[in-house]
């Protein structure tokens, strides 16, 4: 019990003073840590540049307003671009995930020893790269264009909804399985009536959520040439377009509202 | 006994949406749009084919990466990114808990609230990568501009899940601990912090952990760290030392995502 007897009596403790001096010192190294890589950082930095920031910034804002808003006429057929980059990519990543999933999860692996570490692996490497990176490096290899974003959108996906589907394949119940099984059921009828059933509303609402999250990446992976909005917004910052740079930016706050708010009625009517 | 024909053949109800009329409509609209979709997709199969080539070498690449050749680039841009990180998760960290208690139904009065709130949807909203455009604009290129990046979108994201925990809590401590005589201060001391502190401590880890990865893409705009030193390396289409990158960050994720699943054990 960490009590202190002192001459007003015994002092009662949350911690004992090993465990106060071990915090102590946990928040010292972080705080030395953080002061230090701080010092790396900004070794190279040009502060005279860091110091005439709000007169820059004042500078841009005063371009970019007000936004010019006849050049929304040209971001229609854009807009169907990231839309369409969205879309197909999230469906691409969906089916291509199923599979994934289903190796990746404990109680449906075909081998625990091969096929699961490879699945996790897929995920976890499709997981760490940000699609803008799939993109510049698909871009590189199939050329400028949608096919490159969109199949950029459903590499980065994968892992997303493979992750989120295999942690819910595990947590189906087993018995209902079981009971599929003791009719004598085949593994695809195990998985039509036994497994589907349990996981559709997760896999909607995954889906439905990736898809919410594919529109905010589509629309700036045009900056590396993979079509949609962000390649109309390089080419306005390529050209100092500031009041494009604003309508473009307008127009893709307006998107990610619009699909926010259609992920929210389907995941709210699903579950 | 009345022989009726026990029933030989079943079909599983629709899962999801029970009226058929409102669920074919739901297919051909799905399949119109595909026809639209995939339509207006246009491909330059001959480039395309050209390509599969390069995509090949860089298979090839992933599989023999090259550390050597460029290391230098590689060892710098990585100190920056992995130093952009932590000082940018802890400055996020400092400015997000304030953001996040004021954010909170229960604990702030209104008007903080909604300024708190706008402040979260205002950082919510934009991608870090256009963030990072703005910012290099007005600070110029390097890791400061990155770091003032990972920090703006960490606010987001952390006094988000941190305002909403906090709202979960438990009412009957908070309520123990009013019927002290507590201040408003020792409330949060004493009745919240305890409850949400856990979960906080996993968020950020997490942050972290998307901190690093999104400061490999900051870079492709002049934001420093790895993203730039990637971006050089695909541009020369030196994939092997592309190959190598994308290792290195992929095993920095997994290794930070495992330390961090043990961290939270042991906090919790």
């Amino acid at each position: 019990m960490p009590v202190t007897q002192t001459a007003q009596g015994p002092v009662w403790h949350l911690r004992s003073p090993r465990a106060r001096l071990m915090l102590w010192l946990g928040w010292f190294a972080l705080v030395a840590l953080t002061v230090w890589c701080w010092q790396i950082m900004t070794r190279d930095t040009i502060w005279l540049f860091v110091l005439d920031a709000p007169a820059q910034a004042a500078d841009i804002g005063a371009r970019a307003f007000p936004p010019r808003w006849s050049y929304v006429e040209k971001l229609w057929w854009p807009l169907w671009d990231t839309l369409n980059i969205a879309t197909l990519g999230t469906m691409l990543g969906v089916i291509i995930a199923m599979p994934v999933a289903f190796m990746a999860a404990r109680n449906t692996t075909p081998s625990a020893m091969v096929a699961r570490p490879v699945a996790l692996f897929i995920i976890v490497a499709s997981r760490s790269i940000n699609s803008l990176i799939w993109a510049l490096l698909l871009v590189s290899i199939l050329g400028p264009g949608l096919l490159a974003g969109i199949i950029a959108i459903a590499l980065r996906s994968i892992g997303f909804v493979g992750k989120l589907l295999y942690e819910a394949i595990e947590e189906t119940d087993a018995s209902q399985i079981e009971a599929i099984e003791s009719t004598g059921a085949s593994r695809a009828q195990l998985l039509t009536y036994g497994y589907w059933p349990q996981i559709a509303p997760a896999f909607w609402g995954i889906s439905v959520f990736r898809w919410d999250i594919n529109i905010r990446e589509s629309a700036v992976l045009g900056l590396v040439g993979a079509g949609g909005l962000g390649l109309q917004l390089q080419a306005s910052l390529n050209v100092l377009a500031w009041p494009q740079v604003t309508m473009i930016l307008i127009v893709i706050l307006a998107t990610v509202v619009f699909s926010e708010w259609v992920s929210a009625r389907v995941r709210h009517a699903i579950i | 006994m009345t022989d009726t024909a026990y029933p030989r053949q079943w079909r599983r109800p629709p899962t999801m949406i029970r009226d058929p009329r409102l669920r074919w409509a739901l297919y051909a609209g799905a399949l119109v749009y595909l026809v639209l979709a995939v339509g207006t997709v246009e491909v330059n199969w001959l480039r395309v084919w050209e390509g599969l080539d390069r995509g090949w070498r860089f298979v090839l690449g992933f599989l023999q990466p090259d550390f050597t050749s460029r290391w230098r680039d590689i060892s710098q841009g990585l100190v920056e990114s992995l130093t952009m990180t932590m000082t940018a998760t802890v400055a996020g960290v400092i400015i997000s808990v304030p953001i996040g208690i004021g954010a909170a139904r229960n604990l702030a009065p209104r008007p903080i609230y909604y300024l708190c709130r706008a402040i979260i949807a205002l950082s919510r909203s934009l991608q870090e990568i256009i963030i990072a455009i703005l910012l290099v604009a007005m600070f110029g290129f390097g890791p400061f501009a990155g770091f003032l990046t990972l920090t703006f979108a960490t606010i987001g994201f952390l006094s988000k899940l941190l305002a909403e925990d906090i709202e979960d809590i438990d009412e009957a401590q908070a309520e123990a601990i009013r019927a002290t005589g507590a201040s408003w201060g020792q409330l949060v001391n004493y009745a919240v912090q305890p409850q949400v502190m856990p979960r906080l401590i996993g968020l950020v880890l997490y942050r972290f952990d998307i901190n690093f990865r999104e400061s490999a893409v900051i870079g492709i705009v002049g934001a420093g760290g790895i993203g730039a030193t990637l971006n050089t390396a695909i541009d020369r289409y030196e994939y092997d030392s592309a190959g190598a990158v994308l290792l290195i960050v992929i095993a920095i994720v997994m290794a930070a995502e495992y330390s961090s699943s043990h961290i939270r054990k042991w906090v919790q």
